[in-house]
């Protein structure tokens, strides 16, 4: 079953794969391809794109995809009538079927395992495939490993993958290039599942740049615009700044344990507190280092503040993959690996401290910026940005379950928020910036409903000092109260962070609910009366997340955080769902200190909601003029937030254009100048004036070079006859 | 067949195919293809017969196998061949890489073709030859004569500035060269044969093996090339006929990594392990510096063969660390890189026999047109990036981890060379495959043809396949490289026990 659960997507991209490359079509030869590029027209469905590549690219405006389509189609997407207008590579109905059928049985697949692995009361299951990589004492397989970490991820990621499979049937049906997309999509999938399924630091590294690639692959889908491609690349190199420490900190593991498999690591951990390990010049603390090389991969993955840059960018990709590997998965793989390697993070409290800080630090720096962004897939990247710090900041603190539950919970809401953006997108004719919405909750009901839940889910709304409220009321609480308890350095500081943070969170969701769906319409007439809502392909898959959204906070709290009155009972809850996958070290015992939490420190982050919720309708319902009053007010603050710290610009500055000045410098001085100047050129320039002619190669160089061999070959062989007798 | 000489049989299969390739009469199109059929006909039938080495090799067996000897000019020297677990690999990848070389130059090159196939079957006999020789004087002979094909292909079938490269190389060459020389003149004198597995276990003195092992380094730092004498390569590559590029990155890159490891590390171990941390240094440098000029290229050939350059950068690192994973990850690099660079070089002649430039800015958006080839590209472009489960991260992955246990410092330095490959793999990528089909000129391009599928389609093969699987590989060099390992630690040892004796 495992098998099957893994290896399903694969199957699937390849046949995707396979039907992508034989029905591509192919622009036209010559003229054809070149005038049919150019198009500007915001499609009605017949504008010449028929023969083109990419319906989309003409679009200089926007970066949607299918908002060119017709619009008389609210109800039922799947036409057959549109394929007259985009006709899309043939088997892409088979393409999208079977990849997303794959998913869904893996998904139905996943949930199997997650109730027989997380409420039974078997041990982790491990199935290895064949070996890998054997050098020395380093040995590496392929191998599953499923135990109740790996069952939730299973579970998230799959379930999620499979109901963004299903949206983008509808989201994406004028594509012409669909089979290349979900064969994405499932490569994605795959690669994902290879990650969370690890047994070894290894295969985790391979699942990780594995879901790189593919996160590459999708954020460029559209190759013909040049702002996906580079945000393809921002998003590889900055994940591989990531992954240098990452690296680093496999060499290390296996330096300290001779091993990288995580069951010997986990064994041997206890031994290896105050190991010193030598590292480049000191001998410093081993555990620690390793751990926080090891986290600067969970950084870049999981796009926290410094590495955080790609994340933003990477909304140039379609919507759904935003959903998918922007905020329900990929990005929470980090998370996944400091959560799956609690034996080593735990014995290393300054990594910890660490893990506290940055998690922190970018809650509450993403909030300030998205504050202030007007692009709504933007703001909802960095509201994931933010959520993530969330769940870094409860690991540091010792709360790993607290932090894999807000991830659990998270990845439904974010999900149903990008999804429904995406909705949004679609029903505006790809308009993304919130500036230029308003008014849309008569038109799209049901998206606005959906995007409703998902703030209530995002904001906490609950009922306080109870288990009753949507999602994240029960996960971000839980972390607001972990960070309060907790007793690393960096705790308070943690705690303080948060709660503003979810003010900001609070504010700058309602802002986006109120922008686009209140108020008076600021779109064109045109792009108004083209509003619709989407099809039911795209509202289902909205109805199962909201679902989620509602009541996986509820229903799931008491499984992962534990539950019952005194740390035996809480700690017996907890150990017969976790069953060692989340290691606790005998002193920690956040999951029973966080219900003892002052009664203020309980109400705070609903506090901060509330506080933020009422300042986004003063600011965008009651005074819609206060907004922009406030910022030319604090113009300096505004241009601040609004260009996002600046760190695009501040790293332009410190890496890119140096690495650039760096090689042309090292190529045109070091390379020509010194290098050849004083080497070939040099000797060959006092030939040639020495001969002072040009000495054809074939008469010339080379029967020197021949000469000279043979010269040398027979003054060996003298040399040899005469005195090699002795 | 077991009497057979085997070795003797693949290195000089080729010349049986020079004579046939001689005798074809006619300057026409039809004699032109007997020409090349013929030369196809030979590297395959070689390439088969070579597999017959590895059915006969015991991969248990770390020592020399499938050896011939006969008494040679005079009885001073021998003739003497055998392969081990280090070198057959090498074999093998020579006999692979040529019949793509063949098929690359089906229809690029049309003027002089009977005596570009004979330059090229004389080449592979002689590239062979490197790695089957066990004689001192017969590998030197192999080793430098082999450049002379060499010349000739890139002076005569090469690019514009073909003169100013093949000059450069014969330069460098000639100076590493005749370092050597004097080296085996010098170990001759002092072990008193040429007899390559009897110096394997001849101690050279310690004040000597410096000498030796600088003059080795001379010769094998330009093959590999290590910087700073690695000008000569991208020069070389830019003006190569694609097939010759191939040949350049594929296998001869890869006689400078051999002769370390047949010479260098075992000879010489006490030298060796003084001067790792000049190794070190220079492979560091190189991987960060080319790098970095990669990042600036204008040319796609040029743009490959600088990572060529860095990709060798961990070869030596590797090998150096003088550990398992080290050496078993150079070894592996070196397998590896030769068929994803070459697979890389074969990728440009693809566009520049249609576009016949070079230039990165003379393309863009060539997937609109070519989606297989945009995807054969793409997988040796990841592999080029070291992607795990492509063959281009196991020896990566070997040898970072190879350097970590010997110094910490080379192995950080050396790992930021993964994001800086990331930075201009996939940037070439973009601008030439990605973006809008804007080019009026590359509106008429046409995707693979069935040749060209049938040289990239296995290439991609092996490149997943030994991602994926490198136990076929590992395995087959496990045993040799964990024999050196053993005696080059026990060499360093034994100086380092002495020292502490005598204190």
């Amino acid at each position: 079953m495992y098998s099957a659960i893994v290896f399903l997507p694969l199957i699937g991209f390849l046949i995707a794969g396979a039907i992508a490359l034989f029905a591509h079509p192919t622009a036209p030869d010559g003229a054809a391809a070149l005038s049919g590029h150019g198009h500007d027209a915001h499609g009605h469905g017949s504008h010449g794109h028929a023969s083109h590549g990419h319906a989309s690219h003409g679009h200089a405006s926007h970066g949607h995809d299918d908002h060119g389509h017709g619009h008389g189609h609210a109800a039922d997407d799947h036409g057959h009538g549109h394929d007259d207008h985009h006709p899309s590579a043939p088997g892409s109905r088979a393409a999208e079927l079977v990849t997303s059928s794959l998913m869904v049985v893996a998904a139905l697949l996943s949930w199997v395992a997650f109730v027989s692995v997380g409420l039974g009361t078997g041990e982790a299951v491990r199935v290895p495939l064949f070996a890998w990589i054997q050098s020395g004492t380093l040995s590496v397989d392929w191998a599953i490993r499923v135990d109740t970490l790996t069952a939730v991820m299973l579970v998230v990621v799959n379930s999620v993958s499979a109901l963004v499979h299903i949206y983008s049937t509808g989201y994406m049906s004028h594509d012409p290039h669909r089979p290349r997309f979900f064969a994405y999509l499932s490569l994605f999938t795959f690669a994902m599942l290879m990650l969370v399924t690890s047994d070894n630091l290894l295969q985790m590294f391979f699942g990780w740049e594995g879901v790189g690639v593919a996160s590459y692959l999708l954020i460029g889908f559209w190759f013909q615009k040049p702002s996906a491609n580079a945000a393809a690349i921002k998003a590889f190199v900055v994940n591989r700044v990531g992954d240098f420490g990452f690296a680093l900190g496999i060499f290390g593991v296996y330096v300290l344990f001779n091993s990288i498999e995580f069951t010997t690591i986990f064994a041997n951990a206890q031994a290896m507190v105050g190991h010193k390990l030598h590292f480049l010049n000191g001998n410093v603390d081993a555990l620690t280092v390793i751990c926080l090389l090891l986290f600067m991969g969970a950084m870049g993955k999981s796009a926290q503040f410094l590495l955080h840059t790609w994340l933003p960018d990477a909304m140039e990709g379609p919507t759904p993959v935003s959903a998918l590997i922007h905020a329900a998965t990929m990005v929470t793989a980090g998370v996944f690996m400091v959560a799956r390697l609690s034996p080593l993070f735990e014995l290393a409290p300054t990594a910890l401290a660490v893990v506290t800080f940055i998690g922190a630090t970018t809650a509450f720096f993403a909030a300030t910026v998205g504050l202030v962004q007007n692009d709504i897939k933007r703001v909802i990247a960095y509201s994931t940005c933010s959520q993530l710090g969330y769940m870094f900041a409860a690991l540091g603190v010792g709360a790993y379950s607290a932090g894999v539950f807000h991830l659990f919970t998270h990845a439904f809401f974010k999900a149903l928020l990008f999804l429904g953006a995406g909705s949004v997108i679609h029903a505006v004719s790809g308009e993304q910036d919130i500036r230029r919405m308003g008014g849309l909750k008569e038109h799209i009901p049901l998206t606005y409903s959906m995007m409703v839940i998902g703030t209530l889910a995002l904001t906490g709304f609950g009922v306080p000092f109870s288990q009753v409220g949507f999602a994240g009321f029960n996960s971000k609480d839980a972390i607001i109260e972990s960070a309060f308890m907790g007793h690393g350095v960096f705790a308070t500081y943690a705690f303080m962070l948060l709660v503003i943070a979810a003010l900001f969170t609070s504010f700058y969701s309602w802002r986006l609910i109120f922008m686009t769906f209140w108020g008076a319409p600021r779109a064109p007439k045109e792009v108004m009366d083209h509003v619709h809502e989407s099809p039911r392909s795209m509202t289902v898959p909205l109805m199962i997340l909201a679902f989620g959204a509602v009541f996986a906070g509820m229903l799931f709290t008491g499984l992962f955080n534990g539950y019952g009155h005194g740390w035996e009972a809480i700690k017996g809850h907890y150990d017969a769902f976790w069953k060692g996958a989340l290691f606790t070290g005998p002193e920690n015992r956040m999951i029973e200190e966080t219900h003892n939490a002052p009664l203020l420190v309980k109400a705070s982050p609903f506090i901060a909601m509330v506080i933020g919720f009422v300042t986004a309708y003063w600011f965008y319902v009651v005074d819609p003029s206060r907004p922009g009053a406030v910022a030319a007010q604090n113009p300096g603050l505004y241009k601040f937030l609004l260009n996002k710290w600046y760190f695009d610009e501040l790293y332009d500055f410190l890496f890119v254009r140096p690495a650039k000045w760096l090689g042309r410098f090292l190529w045109k001085e070091g390379d020509g100048r010194v290098i050849d100047g004083l080497g070939p050129d040099g000797v060959s320039a006092r030939v040639v004036d020495l001969t002072q002619q040009v000495v054809r190669l074939q008469t010339g160089y080379l029967y020197h070079y021949a000469f000279v061999m043979m010269i040398g070959i027979a003054a060996l062989v003298t040399y040899m006859m005469l005195g090699g007798s002795h | 067949m077991s009497g057979w000489p085997l070795l003797s049989i693949v290195t000089f299969l080729p010349l049986v195919g020079v004579f046939f390739v001689a005798i074809v009469g006619g300057e026409d199109a039809v004699a032109k293809n007997r020409i090349r059929m013929t030369a196809l006909v030979t590297t395959v039938f070689t390439f088969l017969v070579s597999l017959l080495i590895l059915a006969r090799f015991d991969t248990a067996n770390p020592g020399f196998q499938l050896t011939e000897k006969a008494a040679w000019i005079g009885g001073y020297f021998n003739y003497a061949m055998g392969v081990d677990g280090i070198s057959v690999l090498f074999v093998i990848l020579t006999t692979f890489l040529m019949p793509f070389c063949i098929l690359a130059s089906w229809d690029s090159v049309d003027r002089r073709v009977k005596e570009y196939m004979i330059a090229f079957l004389v080449l592979e006999t002689l590239m062979i030859g490197v790695f089957t020789a066990t004689d001192l004087m017969l590998f030197y002979v192999f080793f430098e004569a082999g450049l002379i094909p060499m010349f000739i292909i890139i002076g005569v079938w090469g690019g514009p500035r073909r003169v100013y490269a093949s000059f450069k190389f014969f330069l460098y060459t000639l100076l590493g060269s005749i370092l050597m020389l004097v080296a085996m003149v010098a170990m001759y004198w002092q072990a008193g044969t040429a007899d390559i597995p009897t110096l394997l276990g001849h101690k050279f003195p310690a004040g000597m093996q410096t000498w030796l092992w600088l003059a080795f380094f001379a010769s094998f730092a330009v093959k590999m090339p290590m910087w700073p004498v690695h000008t000569w390569l991208p020069d070389a590559h830019v003006e190569a006929p694609t097939a010759g590029s191939v040949i350049l990155a594929g296998i001869l890159l890869k006689m400078g990594g051999y002769g370390f490891l047949r010479f260098s590390l075992p000879m010489f171990p006490l030298a060796s392990d003084h001067f790792a941390p000049l190794v070190f240094t220079l492979s560091v440098v190189a991987i960060i510096y080319t790098s970095l000029v990669a990042l600036m290229q204008e040319d796609i050939k040029k743009l490959i063969a600088y990572s060529s350059v860095a990709h060798m950068g961990f070869v030596t690192m590797g090998i150096f660390s003088g550990n398992m994973q080290g050496i078993q990850g150079g070894i592996f690099q070196m397998i590896s890189h030769g068929f994803v660079s070459a697979a890389l070089f074969l990728c440009v002649g693809v566009v520049y026999d249609r576009m016949h430039t070079r230039e990165i800015a003379a393309y863009g958006g060539l997937v609109n047109r070519m989606p297989w080839y945009a995807v054969a590209f793409l997988i040796f472009t990841m592999a080029n990036v070291g992607l795990p489960g492509t063959s281009g991260f196991v020896g990566e992955f070997l040898t970072l981890i190879g350097a970590f246990q010997a110094n910490t410092w080379v192995a950080f330095f050396a790992t930021t060379g993964v994001i800086l490959s990331a930075g201009y793999a996939l940037w070439l990528y973009r601008k030439v495959v990605f973006g809008a089909l804007e080019k009026s000129s590359l509106a008429g391009m046409l995707d693979l043809d069935r040749r060209e599928k049938a040289i990239l389609y296995p290439l991609v093969a092996v490149t997943i396949l030994y991602g994926v699987w490198p136990a076929p590989i590992l395995n087959t060099i496990a045993a040799s490289t964990s024999a050196l390992v053993v005696k080059y630690q026990a060499a360093i040892e034994a100086v380092t026990k002495t020292a502490a004796l005598t204190h």
